[in-house]
């Protein structure tokens, strides 16, 4: 029997304003996959990725995290993490109390280890009991990263994780990634780094005016034909 | 990183809790929006102190109105204040991601809310007592209690509005404008009850609009906690 994929979206349809911003996409993650997404600024990317956190509900379509559909709620939200544009962080708490904020909504059972735990894997631990409104925005960025994990969740959704990380950072995140897909999560990776994003790619796809205009494995792709091939679809003016 | 296995997620009283401490640190920490309304609170006391002529109003008829309106404007500079902080960083994605229910955000919000207004009214009721030079003697707790429903009554509704009106240009304008006609029916019913108890009136008097106090609350915390997770749908 075929093992239950991490995360199914069907046909899913967002419109802001009468303009269809998500249209009609659709794919799969099984456990270990990594959906690399590229596509112009405005393409539907970020709003695809709020679709799929349960953050927006679709006009039409379904997601199942696990087999549950995201509109059961708390069951299939509680196996997503989010690393997103903003960091999500609340400037006035410190470090270590918003990834334990984090844990303790998720219900873990020791929320301050936890969070402990996650603040070193990222590597800024030493800043733990500094309020993240101090912090430069590349150690907000993994503060970010760090509460998006600290659940250890099946389903990592990742918009631009990379933006404003140095070297160390990368390199923990790089390993968090790995490590969190060894153990069988799925990711959903927006970039626009086609370097990066082929680099940890099961299935690449490029999105435009809501929609994948192409989307496939990332075996059968060649990394330089497909970043000329990326250019041109990206500059076609809609 | 801790085994999602092994976590369970909050109850909706539970995730309150969680959601109003986080609220209340914030608060503690920054302490700009209760400082701000405290003063605002005092000051208004204070003006409406030097514009009053003791000859032609008794304390006892004016000082409960002074008392609930500077309560009501007092009290949305926090509300106004309470999802704004959530749009910083979109702090809120972070709570609605989380496995909890929607109702336990608007819940743990408005029970932060109720500790805020709570210590606006700890201060400012006595003010309005000094100032006035109001008999209250054993009618102190009685008025603790009707302040308490009264509060509760306002950040039942002012919550959902403010969550309504946070991610709308005018915010500022826009929460005073929605919430302040659902606000009359408390501060008449505050004002009228207090009125009775600082003319030394017995607290069987003020039974009546006690009642409404009560049925405002039951009806409007119901209806808020529902309509909560529809006023997030972007």
């Amino acid at each position: 029997m075929t093992p239950t994929p991490v995360v199914r979206a069907e046909g899913l349809v967002r419109s802001f304003g009468g303009r269809r911003v998500v249209d009609c996409v659709s794919f799969t993650l099984r456990t270990g996959d990594c959906l690399a997404l590229f596509g112009p600024n405005g393409a539907g990317k970020t709003t695809l990725l709020r679709l799929v956190a349960g953050l927006l509900a679709p006009a039409q379509g379904t997601v199942h995290v696990n087999g549950v559909s995201l509109r059961e709620g708390a069951a299939a939200r509680s196996q997503v993490g989010l690393v997103s544009h903003a960091s999500m962080l609340y400037g006035a708490l410190t470090v270590r109390e918003n990834v334990e904020l984090a844990a303790r909504l998720y219900g873990l059972a020791e929320p301050a280890r936890a969070a402990q735990t996650a603040l070193e894997m990222m590597r800024v631990a030493d800043r733990a009991d500094a309020p993240a409104r101090t912090l430069s925005r590349g150690l907000q960025q993994r503060v970010s990263i760090a509460r998006a994990m600290v659940h250890a969740p099946r389903l990592l959704l990742c918009d631009e994780p990379y933006t404003g990380l140095d070297d160390a950072g990368s390199a923990a995140l790089t390993e968090v990634l790995t490590e969190r897909r060894e153990a069988g999560a799925a990711l959903l990776l927006v970039t626009h780094n086609l370097t990066e994003g082929l680099a940890l790619a099961t299935q690449a796809a490029i999105m435009r005016r809501g929609r994948f205009v192409r989307h496939e494995s990332r075996e059968l792709l060649d990394a330089g034909a497909y970043q000329s091939q990326y250019r041109e679809l990206a500059a076609v003016h809609d | 990183m801790t085994d999602l296995e092994s976590a369970k997620a909050p109850g909706t009283l539970a995730a309150s809790w969680i959601v109003a401490r986080k609220d209340l640190a914030i608060e503690f920490r920054t302490r700009t929006a209760f400082l701000s309304a405290l003063v605002f609170a005092l000051l208004g006391v204070t003006i409406f102190f030097f514009a009053w002529d003791a000859t032609a109003v008794a304390a006892a008829d004016l000082a409960p109105g002074v008392l609930w309106v500077i309560f009501t404007f007092a009290g949305l500079l926090g509300l106004q204040r309470s999802f704004g902080l959530e749009l910083a960083d979109r702090a809120i994605d972070g709570l609605l991601g989380a496995p909890i229910a929607r109702e336990a955000i608007y819940l743990g919000k408005a029970l932060a809310n109720l500790v805020f207004v709570s210590g606006i009214l700890a201060v400012t009721i006595p003010a309005v007592v000094l100032f006035y030079n109001l008999p209250l003697g054993p009618g102190i707790g009685a008025l603790a209690g009707i302040a308490a429903l009264a509060a509760i009554g306002l950040v039942a509704v002012g919550t959902l509005f403010s969550a309504m009106a946070v991610n709308t240009r005018m915010a500022e304008l826009l929460l005073p404008m929605l919430s302040l006609p659902f606000f009359v029916p408390i501060v008449m019913a505050a004002a009228q009850s207090s009125a009775r108890l600082m003319a030394g009136r017995p607290i069987a008097e003020a039974w009546p609009w006690l009642r409404i106090l009560v049925a405002y609350d039951i009806v409007f915390v119901t209806a808020c906690t529902l309509a909560f997770p529809y006023t997030l749908d972007e």
